[in-house]
């Protein structure tokens, strides 16, 4: 016999020996669906290794000490892997900050939102183009024509508030969580 | 075979007139037709296969956490346990995957002695298999040294400097397989990357051995060949949802030593930091190595001992030339049966001297144990394969099933 009769003979027998096939369907439903469920469980915790680990987020806070900074100086630290801009600025620099009209920002957005302290600007210093870190923080550094920040990859200029004002990048960049804990010292995180 | 083909539609039809997977799929997991007697031994070849996914899955989820470094890699292993998400799930599915996958491929490779899998025409299947084995064998070693505990770090060293043994060139050997001139920094790094490489080739090679397989199809408990599609059934739904169900009880096993006694095989010593000043009193390699590693110490002689050990797993090359009785299955061949048993026995007990300390009388008893393994071998088997009288063989698989069911008369014939 060949194995079509072979399953139609299979079959036939199903109807003759009255199979509960509501039965199997039950069965079948609960297997796959358990199977699915499980299958679904396994996947997720073994992605979810992937995920930043423990010891990763641990170190997702630094305090900086600002009293060695001068006016019109600049400081780079580390935070979760990635420069944070700290800018000591100088009178003027505010007031450029400042005279801006909202309505000429590409993102738009005050500077008095974005400092707690006039004096201390604090931003990710991450192009928010495509992640390369802008020049500006050394003292030779081209600053761009916006006197803040220059990204040399494509050329966006931040403003001395960290505002995009002029090239590919669509957004300013970005102000990170971060509190005084004194008054020279600031904790980001 | 197969009269009819099954008309494929739509997209599945545009794809499979060009690249036939489908046509493939069907041929091997759906109509492929299969003896319909086969036991639950049957089910440890998807269990491998199953195995072996989970064993590239986890490893390659570690591999993206663990640090190949002398001086890292131990802390890179314990951040593993505590700190990333799930590290300790993945890790102890790995480690309890590789005693799983042994006990799995042990008695897949048991079933193929009992029931003569090896027999021709399946000879380059067995072959294949012995490979994977060896394969299996190099890989496990090698990922046991990588989290750098001691017992990584002294069976690497004890196992490497088994090739020392070799006269005149040993020691350029060690050296060279060392990148140095101990276990260190350069050994785990190559370490690293076979360990990465290996289980690839063996996908490979299992392939072939499906490919092998799907040449003649399975052997059968009664070790008689198909003669009719009476004789077998399709594959998809009989074997499919036999293979699921084998699957979850194996699974059950697994995940509840994973769970409940995660560290039950392995040896505690491998928590404590590899240190090349300090050996640890009493060493040993994971228990699916005891049985070769009781045959290496069974021997007075360096070099004896060494090639005793490797000779013990090359045997296996060779069996199908070794035993060339006619019939199959030991269920019909009432000597081998017991001498296979025997030969069961005896490779558990040599697992277990081979955790004992070589002193006294276990070493009497592995010297016995190991005489007596390659005798199975090299004796016992070509002569059975002369002499034997066989019990009477059923003339087909269909006719053996149906005269089980009614009770009557087993059709008989040959006898040699
Ligand atoms: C044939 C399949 C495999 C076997 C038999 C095997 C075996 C082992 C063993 C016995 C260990 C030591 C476990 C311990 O005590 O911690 C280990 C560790 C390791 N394996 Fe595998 N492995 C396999 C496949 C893979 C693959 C495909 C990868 C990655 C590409 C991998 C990556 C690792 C890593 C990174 C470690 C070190 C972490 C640890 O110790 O848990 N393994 N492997
Ligand atoms: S990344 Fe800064 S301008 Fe493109």
């Amino acid at each position: 016999m060949d194995k079509k009769n072979l399953n139609d003979k299979l079959v036939e027998s199903d109807k003759t020996q009255k199979v509960d096939s509501e039965k199997r369907d039950f069965l079948f439903m609960t297997t796959t669906g358990l199977a699915l469920a499980g299958g679904a469980i396994a996947a997720w915790s073994l992605i979810d290794t992937m995920n930043p680990a423990k010891d990763v987020l641990a170190l997702s806070s630094t305090e900086v000490d600002l009293s060695p900074i001068e006016s019109g100086q600049s400081l780079t630290v580390m935070w979760r892997g990635k420069p944070i801009f700290i800018r000591h600025r100088t009178k003027d620099e505010i007031k450029q900050a400042r005279n801006v009209l909202v309505d000429d920002l590409t993102h738009k957005s005050l500077d008095e939102e974005r400092v707690k302290k006039p004096e201390w600007l604090v931003v990710v210093g991450v192009c928010t183009h495509l992640g390369c870190v802008p020049l500006g923080q050394k003292v030779g550094d081209e600053k761009g024509e916006y006197g803040g920040w220059f990204c040399p990859c494509h050329g966006s200029h931040y403003d001395t508030s960290g505002r995009i004002r002029k090239g590919p990048a669509p957004l300013n960049l970005d102000v990170p969580p971060y509190e005084f804990v004194s008054d020279e010292i600031i904790k980001i995180g | 075979m197969s009269s009819e083909k099954n008309e494929l539609k739509g997209v599945t039809g545009w794809i499979d007139k060009r690249l036939p997977v489908f046509t493939f799929i069907n041929h091997n997991l759906r109509d492929y037709p299969t003896p319909k007697n086969l036991s639950y031994f049957w089910n440890f070849g998807s269990l491998a296969g199953v195995t072996l996914v989970i064993m590239i899955v986890t490893g390659i989820l570690l591999a993206m956490q663990y640090t190949a470094n002398a001086d890292l890699a131990f802390d890179s292993v314990e951040r593993i346990m505590r700190d990333v998400n799930n590290g300790w799930l993945l890790r102890y599915i790995h480690m309890n995957g590789a005693s799983m996958f042994f006990i799995v491929v042990y008695i897949h490779i048991f079933r193929g002695l009992y029931y003569g899998s090896f027999k021709a025409p399946r000879e380059i299947l067995w072959i294949l298999g012995v490979l994977i084995l060896l394969l299996m064998m190099a890989t496990a070693f090698m990922g046991y040294v990588l989290p750098w505990g001691q017992m990584s770090f002294w069976g690497a060293t004890v196992i490497t400097n088994l090739f020392s043994a070799f006269p005149v060139i040993g020691d350029y050997i060690v050296t060279f397989l060392w990148g140095g001139f101990s276990v260190d920094n350069p050994t785990l790094t190559r370490f690293f990357v076979l360990h990465y490489l290996m289980p690839f080739l063996i996908v490979g090679v299992v392939g072939l051995h499906i490919v092998a397989l799907h040449q003649f199809g399975s052997n059968n408990p009664l070790g008689i060949d198909v003669k009719s599609e009476g004789d077998t059934i399709p594959f998809h739904p009989y074997y499919t949802v036999k293979d699921y169900f084998g699957l979850g009880v194996f699974l059950i096993i697994f995940f509840g030593l994973v769970f409940f006694a995660p560290n039950f095989l392995g040896h505690p010593d491998n928590y404590i930091p590899a240190d090349p000043l300090v050996t640890p009193a009493h060493i040993v390699p994971e228990w699916y190595f005891l049985p070769f590693y009781a045959i290496l110490r069974a021997v007075p002689d360096k070099l004896m001992g060494v090639i005793l050990m490797f000779a013990a797993v090359m045997v296996l090359f060779v069996l199908p030339w070794l035993d060339t009785h006619k019939t199959r299955s030991a269920q019909f061949r009432p000597y081998y049966k017991q001498f296979f048993w025997l030969f069961f026995i005896n490779c558990l007990i040599l697992g277990w001297v081979g955790s004992m300390p070589a002193e006294g009388l276990y070493v009497l008893i592995s010297r016995l144990a190991t005489g007596y393994y390659f005798l199975f071998f090299l004796v016992i088997l070509p002569i059975l394969s002369r002499y034997e009288n066989t019990r009477t063989i059923p003339t087909s698989i269909a006719a053996s099933v149906l005269s089980d069911k009614f009770g009557n008369e087993k059709t008989s014939t040959e006898n040699i």
